[in-house]
């Protein structure tokens, strides 16, 4: 006998966006940083602008006001208007 | 959703309704014959198609007449006119059945009145996959068939459905009978259910309380868990994604809790009690199954804790010295309350010596200190959960809620020079600039919570140690069960 169940999850539909091309250079793109306020983040994110400045990108700061919360979503819109490249990683 | 099925008409005439496994239907079989003789009778039959032998009867077999007509008792008389139902009459009643057949001298030598016997169409044990067929369905989820050949434990697992431990198939029926749970319409929106911001109905929300293994009684306090955790000051969407090992805790008081068999006394904290185990894992079904956060993904907790199955107990609010956690919260009175605080695991100190309550005050002390750290200050809040041998200590010196926490409170205090990083070779501590100061806390003000729990034998109570406390991290919410 077949049994029928309820789907448990939210069932929400994907909607899947293509990635954009990866630029060849960084030169003259802004590219953002999220410090994501933990102890002594900002140590490798200096570095990380260090190495971005050097190969010509322009690196704008930003930070969420606690490591616990999502970023707000007003951030999150400053930051997507205002770079054209965002570095995705993850560290703890 | 589904539509209602189309009520089967009934014949005009007279209709009775009977099963064979009902002793007043055996004895009025004679009964039946004197109308099939004088009337227009039309029988229906529910569990043997062959009774009775005279005269025949059609056979309710999937109980569309027995469940559209609303038969509740066996027999059941009726009187129907052009379709429509004018009378009726349940059980053996000679006087009533007389007057509604309008035949005289009916069952004679049967006693005057017999009561009649449940219809199997309100047997518990069918109605609600009756309701399913018959009574349409206003569940919107979309169906999923498991096929004869798989194994629906198996299955659920295979989807990614469980917390590791098996689950209740949600079948529609079961979904159904947890939705009586509450008086809420299953299509209204609880809240949004981090990490994915899913907007989660009653429904949705009844079917983890399903797979959790919750009755429908617990639905309330689930849904009320729910709309808790899913609140900015309690930041469930941290908590789960943090590398510690915290999750949701459920303490819940009022005489709800003992309505619905929660344990508040021995064991309270562990296994064995249905409602203490199945209303935490259904929040933490809620999360994982709606809002998304698994282990792995979202949620990148170090080690965890077999607390994140689902932490819940109640408090004995009913024998409280000092009042519930609740009232500390800000919900006050003899209401059920549901209080949700992002903790670790519980962790016990025991002190059988002290019969005094300053000496326990200072050894409750010393256990609440090495939470996370003994160095680490003001970060983490406690729920310290005190059993009754402890309370009795305080209660019997006359110390209420406040004077204990301040007591407790006074006896963390260190001085910075000793916490401050690198101090006793430790490299862990507060920052430098506390060095000066000379009594430095363990918890911030409000930090330290008190519950009361456990069985009446055994000196010991329980810690349970938070998480980033305050607005940077989690509050304790409290908030009245809504029905």
């Amino acid at each position: 006998m077949v049994t029928t169940i309820l789907d448990p999850t939210s069932e929400q539909t994907v909607v899947e966006r293509e990635v954009l091309a990866r630029p060849a250079s960084l030169e003259g793109l802004t590219v953002g940083l999220l410090d994501i306020s933990k102890p002594r983040g900002n140590v490798f994110l200096d570095r990380l602008e260090e190495r971005l400045v050097g190969a010509g990108a322009i690196v704008k700061r930003y930070a969420k006001p606690t490591f616990t919360k999502p970023a707000p979503v007003d951030l999150r819109h400053k930051i997507a208007t205002e770079c054209r490249v965002v570095i995705e990683a993850l560290a703890d | 959703m589904t539509s209602p099925t189309d009520t089967p008409p009934l014949p005009d005439g007279l209709v009775v309704v009977v099963k064979e496994e009902c002793e007043t239907c055996q004895m009025i079989v004679p009964v039946l014959g004197q109308l099939d003789q004088t009337a227009t009778l039309t029988l229906y039959t529910q569990d043997n198609p062959d009774f009775p032998a005279e005269p025949r009867a059609h056979h309710d077999a999937d109980l569309a007449v027995s469940w559209h007509h609303d038969i509740e008792t066996v027999p059941t008389l009726i009187r129907v006119v052009d379709g429509i139902e004018i009378e009726r009459t349940v059980g053996w009643l000679r006087d009533d059945w007389e007057r509604l057949t309008g035949v005289a001298g009916l069952g004679d030598g049967l006693p005057p009145m017999r009561p009649g016997c449940g219809s199997v169409s309100v047997d518990p044990d069918r109605v609600d996959e009756l309701r399913v067929r018959f009574g349409g369905s206003a569940l919107s989820s979309r169906r999923i068939d498991i096929a004869a050949a798989e194994d629906t434990a198996e299955m659920l697992f295979n989807r990614g459905w469980t917390d590791g431990l098996p689950v209740v198939a949600p079948t529609e029926a079961r979904v159904m009978r947890m939705l009586d749970g509450t008086t809420r319409s299953p299509s209204e929106t609880v809240v949004a259910v981090p990490p994915d911001l899913v907007e989660v109905t009653v429904e949705k929300i009844a079917i983890s309380a399903v797979m959790a293994g919750c009755k429908p009684e617990y639905l309330p306090w689930v849904l009320t868990a729910v709309e808790l955790a899913c609140t900015d000051e309690f930041n469930m969407h941290g908590l789960l994604a943090t590398t510690m090992p915290v999750g949701p805790v459920m303490i819940c008081s009022g005489p709800g809790t003992r309505a619905i068999g929660m344990n508040s006394g021995i064991n309270a904290l562990g296994q064995g009690n249905r409602a203490n185990s199945t209303i935490g894992r259904a929040l933490q079904l809620v999360i994982r199954n709606l809002g998304g956060g698994r282990p792995g993904g979202v949620d990148r907790a170090t080690h965890g804790s077999p607390s994140k199955v689902g932490f819940c107990f109640a408090e004995n609010d009913a024998e409280s010295p000092y009042g519930t956690l609740a009232g500390q919260l800000g919900v006050e009175g003899d209401v059920d309350a549901v209080s949700l605080f992002a903790g670790e695991g519980p962790r016990c100190v025991v002190d059988q010596l002290s019969r005094d309550p300053d000496s326990l005050a200072r050894s409750l002390a010393a256990g609440l200190d090495a939470i996370y750290h003994p160095k680490l200050r003001f970060a983490f809040d406690a729920v310290l959960v005190m059993g009754p041998e402890h309370a009795r200590v305080f209660a019997e010196a006359g110390w209420d809620r406040e004077a204990i926490i301040a007591a407790i409170s006074e006896h963390t205090l260190r001085p910075g020079a000793e916490l401050v990083r690198g101090a006793g070779g430790i490299a862990e501590g507060i920052p430098e600039g506390f060095s000066e100061v000379p009594a430095v806390p363990k918890f911030q003000p409000g930090g330290l919570l008190l519950a009361y729990a456990g069985g009446g034998a055994g000196l010991f109570s329980q810690i349970i140690g938070g998480w980033v406390g305050g607005d940077i991290g989690s509050k304790p919410v409290c908030g009245s069960v809504a029905y």
